[in-house]
């Protein structure tokens, strides 16, 4: 309970004194990890839409092989993209293992399924009701997945701020892909790990109070969202 | 001027998964017709209606359109709830434009003119799932009119409506038959079929037992289940 | 819809690319390091003196020796920075380094709980020590992550005549981890541990443990620095490499390696040769 009301001390102080390594450690974590949704729902997105609409051949096991990987474990992404990052690797040239964008695409990665499935859940309670109207108009499937995207972009964005969530708080991808550097592709996850590794658990709860703070915001800003849309829309 | 009619039902059945809904379905619409199908529930009224408007394709026989079997576009089904997307009424009215490719330069245009022929230019800003039934339902019929359809096709519009909003629909619809489309609905309310149709229909267990004008209807139906139906239910 | 995908994805160009606080080091180099030089702190002393006068920013990845030297094979990262004479020379074997040259050592200590069950402490005997705790079947964390140190630990029960494979039991913890969390595990375990010396200086979490066993010869751990090999890895940075494997060796380096202390105490001993 010591470590924790020191923690409590310890957090506020860089916090208050905008410490600036901490800055920029919170501000990378950001980045990172709102880049990484907003890259991953430019694919997932239409694709759960696609899943809730579509009638095609194997959209069974697409939609289960989806709900699947929402449970891919973080690590397993963080070694799949080493390997293809990897200067031995099929896209080594390109050089960019250890940097930001390496994280962004693993976070993206790890976040689509979770995407995908959550909006193909959305779509296709919208496409229960919306159905038949937008056959009668003459709506072809692209313009449907179109149409419902856009009349659910509230719940999608809630959608979204649950990847969001899920990527800030992972360490497994970010640590295999980024390697922690100082200064480079440390954030508040892997500081966390780092610092409980060094035995510094004050300064490692002290991080992890910001992240959950930031956490629980997102999800209170997801709340009032829904709250706020159902009511200006009906 | 290229024309829809008349809509041909050939020997049309409908049993999807082996349950017979409707069989020996032969009718014929024409340009001008404003029908009313009347029939006890489960009599397979809303099936006929998705039929003829496409949104089912039928088990066995053809639905030709002026000969055809490709489905028209300048036709509209009208459904008992209405369905609007979280978007204005303008919006809404708009949608139904975008999607048969009106460019966006004329939808506004159109979408307004067709939200003041049913009475809601008021109403254009306001987010379309928080009107009440009677004003959405007008919603969507400015949709549907705003396609200008050549035949409308309604499927107990106003079975969700208290009687003031039910009246104002009805308005509407008498507008859109004025303007030139032809009208075929189902419906309930005796009242309102005697107020509306021309001629009446009636379904009993899936087949159609008559057809006939509406005054004659009323006043001396053919068929003994059309008798049972009239008498079983007060206008 | 076109509009909202295409504005997501100028917000990513946005976020990422731009104003990157990396962005001055196109001109970097990747090093591959262990977790226990980088948790004793030495790299966030040593390397601002080097970054500041040459303008290359020094980019470490710190692993275990093993996974570092795997990496390097890879052609991952462009110099070697590890603590693992054995494995090293296996490396440069295999032609993916240029020259392996010693930079400096530091030594381990046997680190253990201050009730001590083995009756070991104090001592500066290290095979004594390790036979009595295999006899006594004291608890024991290994890192078990082929590391430099984990390597040494086991050149250690090998030199004391110890088969582990037959002794190994219960008593005997492998947790395959890096030389920070294996010290939590040995807090939280009351058992010892083979530590480096300047991870366990610079540990914050040492509960009921103290040094046990230090100061005999064969606890020796020598460093080595080696280039990526440019003739397998045509894209390694050879220029910004061998400069700062120079300085590590030069006088300058070797004086800042040995002014690096925690609590008035020196760390490493540089040792590179002239």
């Amino acid at each position: 309970m010591g470590d924790l009301s020191e923690s409590l001390a310890l957090a506020l102080g860089p916090v208050i004194g905008l410490d600036a390594k901490l800055m920029d450690i919170v501000t990378l974590s950001l980045r990172v990890s709102l880049s990484a949704v907003l890259l991953s729902a430019l694919l997932a997105l239409p694709l759960g839409a696609l899943l809730a609409v579509g009638n095609f051949a194997g959209r069974r096991t697409l939609t289960v092989v989806v709900n699947g990987f929402m449970g891919l474990p973080a690590v397993v992404v963080g070694l799949l993209v080493y390997l293809l990052l990897s200067r031995a690797g099929p896209l080594g040239p390109l050089g960019l293992l250890f940097t930001p964008m390496a994280m962004v695409i693993a976070q993206a990665i790890l976040v689509a399924p979770l995407l995908a499935a959550l909006t193909r859940q959305t779509v296709a309670d919208a496409w229960r009701e919306y159905q038949e109207q937008l056959h009668s108009l003459g709506a072809t499937t692209r313009q449907a997945i179109s149409t419902l995207l856009w009349d659910t972009r509230y719940s999608l964005f809630t959608v979204m701020l649950a990847g969001f969530g899920r990527a800030i708080a992972e360490v497994g991808a970010v640590m295999i892909v980024g390697g922690n550097i100082d200064g480079v592709t440390r954030v508040m996850t892997t500081s966390i790990a780092l610092e409980t590794s060094k035995g510094d658990l004050p300064l490692a709860l002290s991080l992890g109070l910001i992240l959950v703070v930031l956490v629980l915001t997102i999800n209170a800003l997801a709340y009032v969202t829904g709250v706020w849309a159902r009511r200006r829309f009906g | 001027m290229h024309t829809i009619f008349p809509l041909t039902l050939s020997g049309v059945a409908f049993a999807p998964n082996q349950v017979p809904v409707l069989a020996d379905i032969d009718l014929r619409i024409d340009a001008g017709a404003h029908t009313v199908i009347l029939g006890a529930n489960g009599s397979g009224k809303s099936a006929l209606m998705r039929l003829m408007h496409g949104l089912l394709k039928p088990t066995a026989g053809r639905i030709l359109w002026n000969g055809s079997e490709s489905r028209p576009r300048a036709q509209c089904l009208v459904f008992q709830r209405p369905v609007m997307l979280r978007r204005s009424a303008l919006a809404n009215v708009a949608y139904g434009l975008q999607v048969a490719g009106v460019p966006s330069a004329r939808r506004n245009a159109q979408a307004r003119a067709a939200l003041e022929r049913v009475g809601l230019t008021h109403l254009a800003d306001r987010p379309a799932r928080v009107l009440s039934g009677g004003e959405q339902q007008r919603v969507a019929l400015a949709r549907a009119w705003a396609l200008e359809p050549h035949i409308l096709f309604l499927d107990e519009p106003t079975a969700s409506l208290d009687p003031a909003a039910a009246r104002s629909v009805e308005q509407v619809i008498v507008d859109i038959h004025r303007a030139g489309a032809s009208i075929v609905m189902t419906t309930h309310n005796l009242g309102q079929a005697r107020r509306l149709a021309d001629e009446i229909i009636f379904l009993h267990a899936g087949r159609i037992t008559e057809r006939t004008p509406a005054g004659d209807f009323f006043r001396r139906p053919q068929s003994s289940e059309a008798r049972s139906f009239l008498q079983g239910e007060l206008p | 819809m076109k509009t909202l995908q295409r504005s997501m994805l100028s917000a990513i160009a946005c976020l990422v690319l731009a104003a990157s606080p990396a962005r001055a080091a196109d001109n970097f180099i990747t090093v591959a390091s262990t977790t226990s030089t980088e948790q004793s702190g030495l790299f966030g002393y040593l390397l601002p003196l080097f970054e500041k006068p040459s303008g290359i920013q020094v980019r470490v990845v710190a692993l275990g020796t093993g996974q570092a030297l795997d990496l390097a094979r890879r052609g991952d990262a462009d110099v070697v920075f590890v603590h693992d004479p054995v494995a090293e020379g296996k490396f440069m074997a295999e032609g993916y380094g240029v020259k392996r040259q010693e930079v400096m050592y530091n030594d381990f200590v046997l680190i253990g709980p201050k009730d001590d069950p083995a009756k070991v402490a104090g001592g500066n005997d290290i095979s004594v020590a390790l036979k009595t705790i295999a006899a006594s079947k004291s608890p024991f964390v290994s890192r078990g992550d082929k590391s430099g140190t984990h390597s040494a630990e086991l050149r250690l029960w090998k030199a004391s005549g110890i088969d582990l494979g037959a002794v190994k039991g219960p008593w005997y913890r492998d947790t395959g981890s890096g030389m920070g969390p294996a010290l939590n595990t040995a807090a939280s375990m009351n058992a010892y541990i083979l530590s480096d010396r300047g991870t366990w200086l610079n540990f914050r979490n040492r509960q009921n443990l103290g040094i046990a066993v230090a100061g005999d010869k064969r606890l020796f751990n020598q460093y080595g620095v080696i280039l990526v090999n440019p003739v397998k890895y045509p894209h390694v940075k050879q220029a910004a490499g061998q400069q700062f494997i120079d300085w590590l060796l030069s006088d300058v380096g070797q004086k800042t390696i040995a002014s690096y202390q925690i609590g008035g105490e020196q760390l490493f001993f540089p040792n590179a040769k002239r």
